[in-house]
């Protein structure tokens, strides 16, 4: 197979690369120029690159003996993955820009690139597992390592991006197994640290860099009463589940600490409320993915609403899941179910989601991952979450 | 797998006689600089290449300065002449330079714009990439006391356009401004006669005629107002100190006269290959268009140059194509990390960032043959086809992914 290797210059995508090579893949290296921005260089040249994870890559292809190439992907990743990042919080929502980049990205455009030029798949460093069945049908699984694994990242996949997907760490026990892997293979990169947080904001003060590009007015803060509080300088900069920063001059009747519950970007409004009401046990997702055959009960759901016309359709069966709402939350049992809503005053499909454990830490824009035992499901976008004894208040 | 070079502006290989000569002065050793045989030895053989290197451009060898390669001579002429012309109390904040010069330069000039107060002003060229002297003439007419110097390469990099430069120094020359020209590409390719040329500071490397990489040389006239950058032992004229590098010299040295001996038959060959690819590339892709100029007599254009874009695909799917084919070519521009952004000399010559984007330098040099050129036409098809179907780096990718 002919197999193009993404290498960051990192420990797992090195080794990712190696393991392809061992089992016989005619593999190619690329490392993919994503940034522009001189402050998101560790060493810069012109600011189009970064030239040491560059050439870190470029040595574990040469210690290969394997080809090398950097593609620049910086235009697509500007707009698909950092602008869409500030537009997402500008609109009160946590957006994952590496699963957006997984999306948009590694297995969009630089898949479609890759096959465009005769590659059968692309070989990444992730943790996590792709299996197919007797009828050639892909499934996403979870990582042996459920420390490390990344298949949540990997929610967004389709069956056509899995089919043309090799994770060559599936069946690693640890990280450090991978490390002593590339320390035994002889690469530099072997002690070379874990890469953090988020790739474009280098020094890690997501906050600082957001309130450098979203445009912030002063609003009001009210409680769950409708009560104002006071005033914030600008909606936009807060995310739910918030503490600090909220400058409440007076203290809550039961002298408790509030959090932010939610934010409403078009009134600018920021609500606070004690801890306890940030715990929701009913998640709605739009815009659903399957990462593989849909389950049974969504296959009937969409076959309904060819049927009966995308309006009438009546709510699919429920099925059970395990629900994950961020990379390294642990799930929790939970029944989905895929209804005909109402999403912004335009009818839409949901993936409502009703978990048996209530889950604090839920906002807008993050993605719902449904697993059943190892396998991924699929996922959908947050756009409303509550509890239901409040569903009044909705992150 | 055959493996044809067509990349022989970036390097060309290195010919037998420099490699010997090279080799023979490593073996000796001895430091030029010494008062003793060995030293004397050694300074024998660096002055015997710089007779050699100016004969080959016909400069004085006392106008011969050597450096580490192209890039460092042009930073000594365009920082070096800025500074000398500053000097003792002068103001002269303007520097103007062509639109279309290689970093060496154009980075140098912008760097002193940044941190020493310059003032760039740019010569626009036309879409053959080529400079007029008219438009020097009425940079400087309004008075050119302010400023330090003029620099227009002797012939581009990317597609080969040679620049009139005879005319512009004599311009130049005229307003009291000193003249420099990069002319790294065109030692060996075209005949360069410094003291014709009226140029003040011209920039050689030895690597593009056949010697090793790490030597150049600026040639300055006795005059030449030129600052040092690199202080210590006073070598090379007081201009550029450091332990003077006898084996590379001496391989420069080599190519030099071989390039300079071998010069009218093989320029006139290599430009016959070119334009066998330049006809067959009409033939085999009707699609891509010949950048630089039409004309390709020497006078023109670079004897070895080959510059096209080919509409509808990116640069480097092309060259990963031709790579993994065996083809090795340039998409014309590179930065440290090997990301190839749309030429600014494109830009400058009114070719769209589209365009631009799929850029491809084919060059020839002395180990090229014709089956190179056959062996491009026959793969260039099918990899155009499908570098053509991997699309355009800036578009949305289809929803067979989403």
């Amino acid at each position: 197979m002919r197999v193009l290797a993404a290498m960051s210059g990192g420990v797992d995508s090195a080794v990712a690369a190696a393991r392809a090579v061992d089992a016989g893949h005619d593999v190619v290296g690329v490392h993919l120029a994503l940034s522009r921005m001189p402050g998101t260089l560790r060493t810069g040249s012109r600011g189009c690159c970064t030239i040491e994870d560059s050439s870190d890559a470029r040595r574990v292809c040469d210690a290969l003996g394997i080809p090398f190439y950097v593609w620049d992907f910086s235009e697509r990743f500007k707009e698909d993955v950092v602008d869409n990042f500030v537009e997402e919080y500008a609109n009160g929502r946590t957006p994952n820009p590496c699963m957006r980049c997984n999306e948009k990205i590694k297995f969009a455009a630089l898949l479609e690139k890759a096959v465009a030029l005769g590659f059968d798949a692309v070989c990444t460093g992730h943790y996590a597992k792709v299996t197919e069945d007797a009828a050639g049908n892909r499934e996403l699984h979870r990582a042996a390592d459920w420390a490390k694994d990344q298949s949540y990242v990997l929610g967004v996949l389709t069956h056509e991006q899995l089919r043309h997907s090799l994770f060559p760490l599936a069946e690693t026990p640890t990280k450090a197994e991978v490390r002593a892997e590339a320390a035994e293979r002889g690469f530099s990169i072997a002690k070379k640290p874990d890469s953090h947080d988020i790739c474009f904001i280098p020094d890690g003060d997501t906050r600082g860099w957001l309130e450098e590009r979203i445009e912030l007015e002063e609003g009001e803060i009210r409680d769950t009463e409708g009560e104002v509080l006071g005033t914030h300088r600008g909606a936009r900069a807060f995310t739910v589940g918030q503490r600090k920063g909220l400058s409440i001059g007076r203290p809550a009747a039961d002298g408790k600490p509030r959090f932010v519950l939610e934010i409403r970007p078009k009134s600018n409004e920021v609500v606070v409320g004690p801890r306890e009401l940030l715990a929701v046990d009913e998640i709605r997702g739009i815009r659903e993915t399957w990462a593989g055959e849909p389950v049974e009960q969504a296959r009937g759901f969409y076959a309904a609403e060819e049927a009966a016309g995308t309006a009438d359709a009546e709510p699919s069966e429920p099925f059970d899941v395990m629900a994950q709402v961020r990379a390294h939350a642990d799930p929790v049992p939970a029944t989905a179910r895929l209804v005909r809503g109402e999403v912004d005053g335009e009818p839409a499909r949901e993936l409502v989601v009703r978990l048996r454990e209530s889950l604090s830490g839920v906002a807008p824009g993050q993605t719902l991952v449904i697993y059943q035992g190892t396998r991924v499901l699929g996922q959908a976008t947050i756009h409303r979450a509550y509890s239901l004894d409040r569903p009044d208040i909705s992150v | 797998m055959q493996r044809v070079y067509l990349d022989h502006a970036a390097t060309t290989p290195v010919s037998p006689d420099a490699l010997e000569a090279m080799t023979e002065q490593l073996r000796r050793g001895g430091n030029p600089s010494s008062l003793h045989s060995a030293g004397r030895s050694a300074r024998s053989v660096v002055e015997e290449a710089r007779e050699r290197v100016a004969a080959a451009l016909s400069a004085d060898p006392a106008e011969v300065i050597f450096t580490s390669g192209g890039t460092e001579a042009d930073n000594l002429a365009i920082k070096g002449l800025y500074w000398g012309r500053n000097a003792g109390g002068s103001s002269r904040p303007r520097v103007v330079v062509s639109g279309i010069e290689h970093h060496a330069v154009a980075d140098c000039a912008e760097w002193l714009a940044r941190r020493q107060g310059a003032r760039i002003e740019r010569l626009p060229v036309d879409t053959d990439g080529r400079t007029d002297p008219a438009d020097l003439e009425r940079l400087l007419a309004g008075g050119a006391d302010d400023v330090a110097l003029v620099s227009v390469m002797w012939a581009n990099n990317e597609v080969g356009a040679v620049q009139p430069i005879a005319r512009l120094a004599e311009v130049a020359a005229a307003a009291g401004v000193p003249f420099h020209t990069d002319a790294v590409q065109s030692f060996g390719a075209l005949p360069l006669d410094f003291h014709g040329s009226g140029a003040t500071t011209m920039a050689v490397s030895g690597h593009k005629i056949g010697a090793p990489m790490g030597v150049g040389a600026l040639v300055a006239t006795r005059t030449a107002p030129l600052e040092a950058l690199v202080h210590g032992g006073g070598q090379e004229r007081d201009v550029r100190s450091g332990t003077v590098d006898a084996p590379a010299i001496a391989g420069f040295g080599a190519a030099a006269r071989e390039a300079a001996e071998g010069l009218a038959a093989e320029s006139e060959r290599i430009a016959g290959l070119r334009d066998r690819l330049v006809e067959g590339m009409a033939r085999a892709v009707p699609e891509a268009v010949l950048r630089g100029p039409a004309e390709l007599g020497r006078e023109h254009r670079l004897p070895g140059n080959a510059h096209f874009t080919f509409p509808g695909c990116e640069g480097d799917s092309l060259l990963f194509l031709l790579d993994m084919a065996g083809v090795e070519s340039s998409t014309g521009s590179a930065c440290n990390a090997g990301v190839p952004r749309p030429s600014e000399v494109l830009l400058a010559m009114g070719v769209g960032e589209a365009e631009a984007r799929g850029a491809q330098r084919f060059t020839l040099g002395h180990a090229s043959t014709a089956e190179d050129v056959e062996r491009l036409l026959e793969v260039i098809p099918a990899a155009y086809a499908q570098a053509r179907s991997a699309g355009m780096a800036d578009h949305a990718p289809s929803g067979r992914w989403a």
